[in-house]
């Protein structure tokens, strides 16, 4: 599948799919958590399977930004796609692991390790012995 | 303090702040509410909420905000405050008890979310109520979680409240604004019935003062002149001869020219009518004075005050020509109606002596727009008659005398 690349995404191969990457910015707030849930809705929308969500650089994320990152996972849950936050602050993981919001996407050190965790699940299982 | 502790905390503070400006700083309402719902959301790490106005009028919650709960937000929920969750406070005062209000509303609202509902009160009034799923980390909310919400409430609260009062304020500004409409349509009714009984006074000019009327609006507007004053200018047109109220019937009705002694009667009408219209507060400026200078001339010999050009104002000039147009153009018992060649004459020799030039040709403009069907609807064609104005010399002689008064060109100009 042929997919259109927009500013600050990225398309990589996938088993199964394919995953986009959207980049977050230095402070997630009101205005840049509506172009990320924006820029997520039309990846999903466009086919993609993965959306990997790159922090690096981000600075702050404030109660708006955990919110609309929220409805962003609420999204993909609902277009049966999964999504990974990479590069994110100790301070932003801390953040998210007390919120809850570790409990629903896969965290990443890089864009890079999170392919390899989104193929390790697209990978077949391996066949059962009997 | 553990970090995890005060990454908490500093989370809630820095909510209360985004609360704060979003609050403060967004004017549309919905959008408003919107973020603030954010803000509990992220505040907490919740997947699905909403926040509800609660319309005391009509008894329902109506949604204005929700999050994770598909693309509409929920139908409205009928409510009404049962008399349970109200208590009496040791000051005597009616006040609803919180807990009793949000078993209410849990109970009005069993298909949405409602982990946490926190009903907005603000000055003993349900304004609205937020409702709150589970949490991302599907731990139960603590103690610290309830009053969090319950502070972030408050601004939301009060939030609703104003906007409350807002609206209340536009429908009482909306009401008033009717009342004021209905009450000048009342005062146009009554100077029409006053002008229909200055007409009556005189049985060969009925319609006059309203003819008067619509031709001083009709100039007025082709001045540029805006709503407001065009307005203004045709209620003094239909009560310029108010004054005539205080002249002896025989004398306006006398079917042959009358004397000295009861022109002298009959010219007391523009004071008259001044002393009439002087004590009544009218909407618009000057209404009496037009009436007291509609027989005034720009070089100074009318009557009563023998004003000269720019002493009379411009509006008691546009009705000194629409009365003199109508006089001009309806019959009367002692002579018929002037043909129109005849108006434009008079027009012509009077201009700078009895008329202002500039009103002059607003008139005409005003004719020779109607003639060529450059207006719809054609009040002059309609209030002259059927033929008057059909002659094909009309728009010629019309231009021609714009012209003429456009380029200063009057008789009384060449007379110095």
């Amino acid at each position: 599948m042929t997919q259109p690349n927009h500013a600050h995404t990225a398309l990589n191969p996938l088993s199964d799919g394919e995953v986009a990457v959207v980049f977050a910015g230095d402070y997630v707030n009101k205005l840049s958590g509506q172009r990320i849930e924006r820029e997520c809705r039309l990846k999903l929308e466009s086919g993609y399977r993965a959306l990997v969500i790159n922090f690096k650089g981000t600075e702050l994320v404030n109660s708006i930004g955990v919110s609309i990152l929220l409805g962003v996972i609420d999204i993909a849950e609902q277009k049966e796609a999964r999504v990974v936050f990479t590069n994110v602050n100790r301070h932003t993981v801390e953040l998210f692991e007390l919120l809850g919001l570790t409990r629903h996407v896969a965290m990443a050190e890089s864009d890079d390790a999170a392919l390899a965790t989104l193929s390790e699940f697209a990978a077949p299982s391996p066949p059962q012995g009997h | 303090m553990p970090d995890s502790r005060m990454t908490k905390v500093l989370h809630a503070f820095a909510a209360l702040a985004d609360l704060g400006e979003e609050i403060a700083e967004t004017s549309d309402f919905e959008e408003m509410v919107s973020s603030a719902l954010h803000v509990v959301l992220g505040a907490l790490g919740i997947r699905r909420g909403a926040v509800a106005e609660y319309d005391a009028r009509l008894s329902l919650f109506r949604f204005v905000a929700s999050r994770g709960l598909g693309e509409a937000h929920p139908p409205d929920v009928a409510f009404t405050c049962d008399e349970a969750a109200t208590h009496r406070s040791g000051d005597g005062q009616l006040r609803l008890d919180a807990s009793a209000l949000e078993k209410e509303i849990r109970a009005a609202l069993p298909d949405l979310p409602a982990e946490s509902v926190m009903p907005l009160v603000v000055r003993g009034e349900l304004v609205g109520v937020i409702l709150l799923g589970a949490k991302a980390s599907d731990e139960a909310f603590n103690a610290e979680d309830h009053e969090l919400v319950r502070t972030l409430g408050r601004h939301i609260g009060v939030g609703l409240h104003n906007h409350r009062l807002l609206r209340e304020l536009e429908h009482r500004a909306e009401e008033n604004r009717r009342l004021y409409d209905d009450l000048r349509a009342i005062y146009q009714d009554t100077v029409r019935a006053f002008a229909a009984a200055i007409d009556c006074k005189d049985k060969y000019t009925q319609g006059h003062s309203e003819r008067v009327g619509k031709y001083s609006e009709i100039i007025a507007r082709e001045l540029g002149w805006g709503d407001q004053e065009v307005e203004g200018i045709a209620v003094a047109g239909y009560l310029h001869d108010i004054g005539k109220l205080v002249v002896d019937r025989d004398i306006i009705n006398a079917p042959y020219k009358i004397d000295a002694k009861q022109s002298s009667e009959l010219n007391r009408h523009p004071a008259a009518g001044y002393e009439i219209l002087r004590p009544i507060n009218h909407p618009y400026a000057d209404i009496p004075l037009m009436a007291r200078y509609h027989h005034e001339r720009i070089d100074g010999r009318g009557y009563p005050d023998g004003l000269k050009g720019d002493q009379i104002p411009l509006g008691a000039k546009i009705v000194t020509l629409a009365d003199s147009f109508d006089a001009m153009t309806t019959d009367r018992p002692y002579k018929r109606r002037r043909a129109f060649a005849e108006v434009i004459e008079d027009f012509r020799f009077n201009s700078g002596k009895q008329f202002a030039p500039e009103v002059v040709i607003a008139l005409c403009r005003a004719i020779l727009k109607e003639v060529n069907g450059q207006v719809r609807p054609r009040q002059i064609v309609k209030l002259l008659g059927k033929g008057y104005l059909e002659s094909e010399r009309v728009p010629a002689m019309l231009e021609e005398l714009i012209v003429e008064l456009e380029a200063g060109d009057t008789l009384a100009a060449r007379h110095g």
